[in-house]
């Protein structure tokens, strides 16, 4: 067999320069995970999330490669011998080279372990103003069973004070570092509960960051039992972001959501929230739904949020919690809970491909992830960009972790202890996660979330092995919503260039 | 890439990162070119950073510009190099030992031999 341009690969795409590549060189194919979309056939690659579309020829190779472990690049060409010529066998591999689909069979798996430099820039600061509520959902993290903090009982005060506060804002103006913005989520318990602090902080901190030139925006996640109108003009007035806890339609919404006495929260709610959405215009406004064993309706709950209440975009998740109470849902559940979503999906890609809105931000913020490919190495942005402040000015891992002393950063005037939060990032980082090494969803789960981890296996260090199926199940039909958008409305994923992902949660 | 399209955006970084560099001394050996023939003008540069010799990488991380033989890069070799090679002393001693050497990638073999004394 003749060798045309034999250093294809040894020169122009070996990522060692002087790298010697002969047609007795074996190939073996790395990790990617090849989904199918509009009739083209893709491969999101790990560890770097890079998303690839494969011609017929590199598929070819790519399948032959797949079914005999190693094979040596002469006799790939003659695999394909009299369809595709040895020029572009050799051509094809030099691609998939650079990409890392193909390496060399001896070469070693190159293991890196970066961690981020620290001090890093704090992105969102969430401040927990109160860890008091005026509803007992059963289900609650905060105040359930699976409670990390004793709020009720602590030594934290219940409502934050109004100095505290104005030392979250100093806190999160000055570790934002060189961002020109910071951004302050107001969180609880139940955040309108203490509503005159939070409205003087929100002039505070805009005075402050005048003062030190930067940019500073809001948001707030609350049940929508205390919008009363004053509340509302303030939060339209003042451009806060607004994220309703809510369930669904009166029947999914009264099971858990509920007064001490156990009434139903629906009917004073609905009226609320529709006050809400007519008068605060200036953000998208989005619902925030905790899925349970007993409410899997996700496309009821979407339609009676989305298209009856008029919600911009609904959010779902499955409710954190051990796996022996009531409400967590089982295997079967999460299963159910797939087919659904999957429905619901491709409800969206439909409305997406005929240039309509869709409020499915589940599918929007997969889509965002996946076009960036951001290869992560933590789930989230806790620790890193976001960390959480308990009533008495607590600095930790997140708001989830609001006054555990275990999961302490620092305070808000002592500022973030570098240490902690190096010993953190050193013992939290992917490498550490046996489970997820083989894995190919792990570059945008990594493992999941903290706090998830800590309420099911007692540590944050652990992934989360109780819904890996459904992760990389979900993660599989986004990229394909991805892939068919890339070939049928290319233009639809420019809303996603620049967007950075931003860590964000709600109860 | 001919046979791979890039879709989002780290795959597009990849594409980046990973073209072929320009003016590769290993291309350009391995190549259709002549080695000595690089398209345009080739100014040897010399060698590298402090803490890497030269023979891996240029100064520029690249592997454009690395250590020449002696003889090709002479003048770059004594004056600029961090580990200069040693050449005559050529205040004092021989000042012309380089006269007939105009180019010395042609001419190092009209090099004056000079002996210390």
């Amino acid at each position: 067999m003749s060798t045309p341009a034999l250093p294809e690969i040894a020169t122009s795409d070996a990522p060692l320069p002087g790298l010697r590549v002969t047609p007795q060189t074996r190939l073996r194919l790395l990790e990617f995970h090849r989904f199918e979309a509009a009739g083209q056939t893709f491969a999101y690659l790990v560890p770097s999330a890079a998303v690839f579309a494969l011609d017929e020829c590199a598929l070819a190779l790519v399948d032959l490669l797949g079914e005999q472990g190693t094979a040596s690049i002469e006799a790939l060409a003659a695999a394909v011998d009299g369809k595709y010529s040895v020029q572009q066998v050799w051509d094809t591999l030099g691609d998939l080279h650079r990409a890392r689909v193909v390496t060399e069979a001896l070469a070693p798996a190159p293991a890196p372990k970066i961690l981020p430099l620290t001090p890093i820039p704090l992105q969102t600061l969430v401040v927990n103003v109160t860890n008091q509520c005026n509803l007992s959902c059963e289900y609650c993290y905060e105040y359930g069973e699976d409670k990390i903090v004793d709020t009720e009982n602590g030594q934290q005060p219940k409502f934050m004070s109004e100095e505290t506060a104005r030392e979250a804002v100093e806190f999160a103006l000055r570790e934002s570092g060189s961002n020109p913005s910071a951004h302050i989520t107001f969180f609880g318990g139940e955040t309108l509960m203490n509503f005159p602090v939070l409205r003087k902080t929100v002039a505070y901190a805009r005075q402050r960051a005048a003062d030190v030139g930067k940019s500073v925006d809001f948001s707030l996640t609350t049940n929508a039992t205390l919008l009363k109108p004053d509340v509302i003009d303030f939060l339209a007035d003042e451009r806060i972001g607004v994220t309703i806890s809510i369930d669904g339609p009166q029947e999914i919404q009264d099971k858990f959501r509920v007064f001490s006495n156990g009434q139903g929260s629906y009917a004073l709610v609905a009226p609320k929230v529709k006050a809400l959405l007519e008068r605060h215009r200036s953000r998208p406004i989005g619902a925030r739904v905790t899925l349970t064993r007993q409410t899997l309706d996700v496309l009821k709950i979407y339609r009676h949020l989305h298209d009856e209440m008029g919600f911009w975009e609904v959010g779902f998740a499955p409710v954190t919690t051990a796996p022996q109470r009531g409400h967590a849902i089982s295997d079967a559940g999460f299963d159910h809970l797939l087919g659904q979503f999957r429905t619901l999906a491709m409800d969206y890609l439909q409305a997406a491909l005929e240039g309509r809105h869709h409020g499915f931000s589940n599918v929007r913020e997969t889509l965002q992830e996946l076009h960036q490919g951001h290869a992560k190495a933590y789930p989230c942005g806790a620790g890193l960009g976001l960390m959480g402040v308990s009533t008495d000015g607590q600095v930790s891992l997140c708001h989830r972790f609001a006054g555990s002393e275990a999961h302490k950063f620092g305070t808000l005037t002592e500022g973030v202890n570098r240490d902690t939060q190096r010993a953190f990032l050193e013992s939290h980082h992917i490498s550490h996660k046996t489970d997820c090494a083989t894995c190919w969803a792990r570059p945008i789960c990594a493992g999941g979330c903290y706090h998830e981890a800590h309420t099911r296996y007692g540590t944050t260090q652990g992934p989360n092995l109780h819904y890996c199926e459904w992760i990389r199940g979900w993660t599989h039909t986004c990229l394909e919503i991805y892939g068919a958008l890339a070939v049928q409305r290319p233009e639809f994923l420019r809303q996603f260039d620049g967007v950075d992902h931003e860590a964000s949660d709600r109860h | 890439m001919k046979h791979l399209t890039a879709i989002n955006r780290k795959a597009r970084r990849v594409e980046e990162v990973t073209a072929p560099p320009q003016h590769d001394v290993v291309a350009l050996q391995q190549g259709s070119q002549p080695p000595q023939q690089p398209e345009g003008p080739h100014i040897p540069a010399g060698c590298s950073i402090v803490f890497s010799p030269g023979w891996e990488a240029d100064r520029t991380g690249g592997t454009a510009g690395l250590c020449q033989p002696v003889e090709r890069d002479l003048f770059d070799c004594h004056m600029g190099c961090y580990w200069p090679a040693q050449v005559p002393d050529q205040l004092n001693h021989a000042p012309d030992w380089t006269a007939k050497c105009a180019a010395a990638q042609k001419d190092w073999r009209q090099i004056d031999l000079v002996f210390p004394g």
